[in-house]
């Protein structure tokens, strides 16, 4: 198997010969990243469903009997934690990571295939797990997705018993199948490169899943220890965490453990983890811009080293988070100013997806308008973030709706406009099958404008100063009752965006059978996964020869050349040969 | 094309929201302005990027949109184009960084004439301490809390004896005086609050934070708590007065210090007994309750509860709302026990009364009332035995007819709304998680089972 990945013979691949071999235990790279899209959707769903609920309660106040304060926080924090790692990491990692680095960067396979097997069936025990603690007693817990100690482990927080025991216990689970997965895109973007794909060349989606697993593979240890030391604490009365306590009247054995910790060592995963999540989706959009507006990314190699920058500034930005923690107030001067200066690459990533539009021929396809809505949100997101960011401007804005609104317009509607957009590019190629247009464009609407109609508003409870996490907001002498109606419009988008989910669902399982023929290369692109003898790719990827690769993946419209694209497996002799061909013609 | 002018539309509309919107910060009222300053740079600045950038990328759809007749223009980099964009941002980003790191560096330096006070949280309540004449606040450690000293003062410090304990969730400051707050937790993460203020800082066990700020008008502002505490962190609430000096001295003058506390006389029982004869023409003599003339049962309830429901009968806090029909024949009852020590006594004599449980009135689903009461007990106990370190007092044996009563009486505000009842407004929160009556015969029933 040695070598496999970059091997041009084949007879070593093995190919699977039964039903359990091919589909369940797999070790093709791109079953295995249907696997961990399909289950990353599932639970997506899950939370989906809770954010509905959460809605109703914090809309309609005193309505449902169903909803009380406990099951309101089991509902805000396993919606959290389920957004941000189990479907964000994971289908943007496990998912579009593995499914698409073998492909672009010519490669046959992940270069260890039984450990990436290994790392999605631990990582649907970590769902499994994570699940369970709905049907434990007392539920799943309800610290809040930060799951700050010392509250997340005592008497007085929703699942402080079993709940938080299993979140914990998911999270390292986890954190194990990342690791797998992880070493395994790494070391198959550094060492199973087809001949010619040199670094400077491959599509920004490989750069930003693989620095953004760097990250991972750099934050998660953080979680872990974390995890361990809260479970610790928990279980065998340690005190990393707790300082002495009296805890409803009662008097703990804890002394001397920190809280802040904690929190530093959680947001020291925690904010690398906004970019585990932005990183690919920056990479992604790039791409599916390029191809659609026909024209190369602007300034790539600028590109390039903003990601590679915002993820190394992402490692000194952590306390951010903190800023109202009780950590030395000094620390306030260092984390506003690296916070401020990571706005700069980000900015130029923004430019630069617009400038790639600028003297395009720009396709409105359905990817097209995802991509696009991504950069309107992305920027409404990334702007509120030089609010919070500067440090005395998140004194007051802290802990509200401010904060909410910000990073669900940043790492939610950002990252999954762009998850929509991959999907709407990505399936024919996955399938065989171009997505219905006329459904996702509907999809495309109700989505775009569904959750600006939640978001923008939800800023301006946060500058009333309405507090997040409150079940219920009672009356107070500043919050004018106003209030109230926006957060029940905000809970009627809410509904509206998560039902007009369904079509979105619906056009997948249609089309599956139902959707037009995607042919070869629907939409001419020039990046080598659209290069595969087969379409969808079978395994092994390439048949007997793996591609030799002559330029970047961003030769749209060159000048002197009849096709407006050029895939990077061309060379510049067969351009000027086939100079006269139909573009798109299979060469 | 139509996203072209969705785009537009959506520039146009999120300014005019922003300008037309009602719902924005509430005036301020502390020495803070300089950070509202700081947003309105950050506003301008942000905003301009906002449109410009989005308005540019609308234009750019609507120009180049697809044409079979034309070709994408081919240009890798534009090395000047991109240096420029870089410098501007970073131009942009230092305006928004200086001022608020000027401001700051305010922030994290009180003044040096500044009062010191402290506020202690607990889940879900806060209590406040002062340092007294000697302008020192004595040591304190979570080991020392307990039943008899809640602020957990050390009982060896000297320093500590002048201390002002504020048991309430009412802080009062003077007007104009610069304060620095010092800020510790008992139990779990907090966070003081105050929007008018602008200010925030997390309460951490084990530790002392602080913020500072000058009040600058007078008024009563609700004080949050903004760090997720628990079940209960919503009801978590207070108020910060601020006075002008006169009326503030007149404030602390009537708080007490740790020594009061200490010396505070312990209620006679033989004497209780003669005032208590009053009461028990409707509570029954042995504290047993009297359906018929809507007096609840009394045996078995804490004394400290009962003391805080006479005084506030006797302040009008309880009792004054105008359908509270039968806790307005309490208030002139309540206002014959002359004194606290006349109140301390009747209160020793009731703990000393041994009634039957309250018999049951209300049926309903014993089980789905357990789900209910799910909440209830983080405060009020698993078994409904009351917790005075969360000033939630019994209700295991309690008359089911008379919870009901209180139960629909929080609901609807008409106990627990008046601005002094720092710990109804808990209830008249809480209360309102049960949307209907059956949801309440059941959590009775349950409760009647215990």
């Amino acid at each position: 198997m040695e070598h496999v990945a970059i091997a041009d013979q084949i007879d070593e691949l093995h190919d699977p010969d039964t039903f359990i071999t091919k589909y369940i235990w797999s070790q093709d790279h791109k079953v295995i990243a249907i696997q961990y899209g399909l289950t990353a959707i599932f639970v997506g769903l899950v939370a989906l469903a809770l954010s509905g609920l959460m809605r109703l309660q914090l809309g309609f106040p005193d309505t449902f009997d169903f909803i009380d304060p406990s099951s309101y926080l089991q509902f805000v924090t396993m919606h959290g934690m389920i957004m941000v790692i189990y479907l964000l990491t994971a289908l943007l990692l496990g998912g579009f990571g593995n499914y698409l680095i073998p492909l672009m960067i010519g490669a046959r396979d992940m270069v260890f295939p039984y450990l990436n097997m290994l790392s999605y069936w631990t990582y649907l025990l970590a769902v499994i797990v994570l699940l369970a603690s709905f049907f434990v007693p007392g539920g799943p817990t309800g610290a809040g997705w930060t799951l700050y100690p010392p509250q997340a482990i005592l008497a007085g927080t929703p699942g402080y018993d079993w709940g938080i025991i299993l979140m914990l216990a998911s999270l390292a689970i986890f954190i194990v199948a990342f690791t797998m997965g992880g070493l395994n895109y790494v070391t198959t973007v550094l060492q199973a490169r087809t001949r010619g794909m040199t670094l400077m060349r491959m599509p920004l989606t490989i750069w930003g899943i693989f620095t953004a697993t760097v990250l991972g593979l750099l934050a998660f240890p953080a979680l872990l220890v974390s995890a361990i030391m809260m479970m610790l604490d928990k279980l065998l009365g340690t005190s990393f965490f707790m300082p002495a306590i009296v805890s409803l009247g009662e008097t703990l054995d804890h002394s001397g453990g920190s809280p802040v910790l904690f929190q530093h060592l959680f947001w020291f995963f925690g904010h690398p983890e906004v970019y585990i999540v932005a990183l690919p989706a920056f990479g992604m959009v790039s791409d599916v811009l390029a191809t659609h507006a026909r024209k190369n990314i602007f300034g790539y190699r600028m590109m390039v080293w903003a990601i590679v920058a915002i993820g190394g500034l992402s490692f000194v930005v952590w306390a951010h988070h903190m800023y109202v923690s009780a950590m030395n107030p000094a620390f306030g001067f260092f984390f506003a100013t690296t916070t401020l200066i990571i706005a700069i690459p980000t900015a130029i990533k923004v430019y630069n997806w617009v400038l790639t539009l600028w003297r395009g021929n720009i396709h409105l396809t359905v990817p097209m308008l995802f991509a696009i809505g991504f950069i309107f949100t992305f920027t409404h997101g990334g702007l509120t973030g030089l609010f919070l960011g500067n440090v005395v401007i998140d004194l007051p804005l802290s802990d509200t709706y401010f904060v909410v609104a910000h990073f669900h317009m940043v790492m939610g509607v950002s990252p999954v406009m762009v998850l929509f957009a991959a999907i709407y590019h990505w399936y024919p190629l996955m399938t065989g099958k171009m997505l219905h247009t006329g459904l996702g464009k509907i999809h495309f609407w109700f989505t775009f404008l569904g959750t600006y109609a939640i978001y923008l508003p939800m800023h301006y409870l946060g500058f009333l100063g309405v507090p997040r996490r409150y079940f219920a907001m009672g009356s107070t002498d500043f919050i004018p009752e106003s209030a109230q109606s926006l957060n029940a419009s905000i809970t009627v988008s809410a509904l509206i965006v998560g039902a007009s989910q369904l079509i979105f669902i619906f056009n997948i399982f249609w089309s599956l059978r139902n959707g037009e023929k995607a042919g070869h290369n629907p939409w001419q692109a020039t990046s080598l996964e659209w290069q595969t003898p087969n379409v969808p790719p079978k395994h092994g990827n390439w048949g007997p020869t793996l591609p030799q690769v002559h330029r970047w993946a961003y030769d749209y419209s060159v000048p002197g050349v009849e096709a407006d694209f050029i895939p990077q497996n061309v060379s510049t002799d067969e351009v000027a040969a086939t100079a006269d061909e139909t573009p798109g013609a299979q060469i | 094309m139509k996203l072209v002018i969705v785009l537009v539309l959506l520039v146009v509309g999120t300014v005019a929201f922003h300008f037309i919107s009602p719902w924005w910060f509430t005036p301020i009222a502390s020495n803070w302005d300089m950070i509202d300053t700081t947003i309105d740079i950050t506003f301008y600045i942000t905003g301009f990027v906002f449109v410009a950038v989005n308005l540019f990328m609308a234009y750019t759809i609507y120009r180049y949109r697809y044409s079979a007749s034309r070709r994408a223009h081919y240009e890798p980099e534009n090395k000047k184009l991109e240096i420029w964009l870089t410098a501007i941002t970073a131009v942009g980003v230092a305006a928004m960084l200086a001022p608020g790191l000027v401001v700051w560096a305010d922030f994290v330096n009180p003044p040096e004439d500044a009062d010191v006070i402290e506020v202690v949280g607990q889940q879900w309540q806060w209590s406040f301490r002062l340092p007294g004449e000697d302008g020192i606040l004595g040591t304190v450690d979570a080991r020392y809390i307990g039943p008899d000293n809640p602020f957990g003062m050390n009982p060896t410090d000297a320093d500590g004896l002048d201390d002002v304990l504020v048991s309430s969730n009412e802080l009062h400051l003077p007007l104009d005086r610069p304060v620095k707050v010092l800020l510790r937790s008992k139990d779990v993460l907090h966070d003081f609050a105050v929007p008018q203020f602008r200010v925030k800082m997390d309460l951490v066990p084990g530790l002392v934070s602080f913020l500072w700020f000058t009040p600058t008008r007078t008024g009563k502002f609700d004080i949050l708590c903004m760090e997720l505490c628990g079940i209960a962190h919503y009801t978590m609430r207070g108020y910060v007065v601020v006075d002008e000096q006169a009326d503030y001295d007149a404030w602390l003058s009537q708080q007490a210090t740790w020594s009061d506390m200490q010396g505070l006389a312990a209620g006679d029982p033989t004497q209780g007994k003669g005032l208590y004869a009053v009461c028990g023409s409707c509570h029954g003599q042995d504290g047993q309750g009297n359906a018929a003339m809507n007096a609840p049962r009394l045996a078995g309830l804490p004394a400290w509860y009962i003391e805080r429901q006479i005084d506030y009968y006797k302040k009008g806090i309880r009792g004054a709302h105008e359908e509270d029909t039968y806790g307005k024949q309490m208030a002139p009852m309540a206002n014959m026990l002359a004194d606290t020590a006349a109140i301390r006594n009747v209160t020793a004599y009731i703990d000393t009364l041994d009634a039957q449980p309250a018999q049951s009135t209300i049926s309903g689903n014993s089980a789905r009332g357990a789900a209910h009461y799910n909440t209830c007990g983080a405060c009020h106990g698993a078994e409904a035995q009351g917790n005075y370190a969360l000033n939630a007092p019994r209700l295991a044996g309690q008359d089911d007819w008379y919870l009901k009563r209180q139960l629909g009486n929080f609901r609807q505000g008409i106990r627990g709304a008046h601005k002094s009842d720092v710990f109804g407004h808990q209830m008249v929160l809480m209360a309102r998680t049960l949307q209907d009556e059956q949801a309440v015969n059941d959590l009775l029933a349950y409760l009647n089972s215990l």
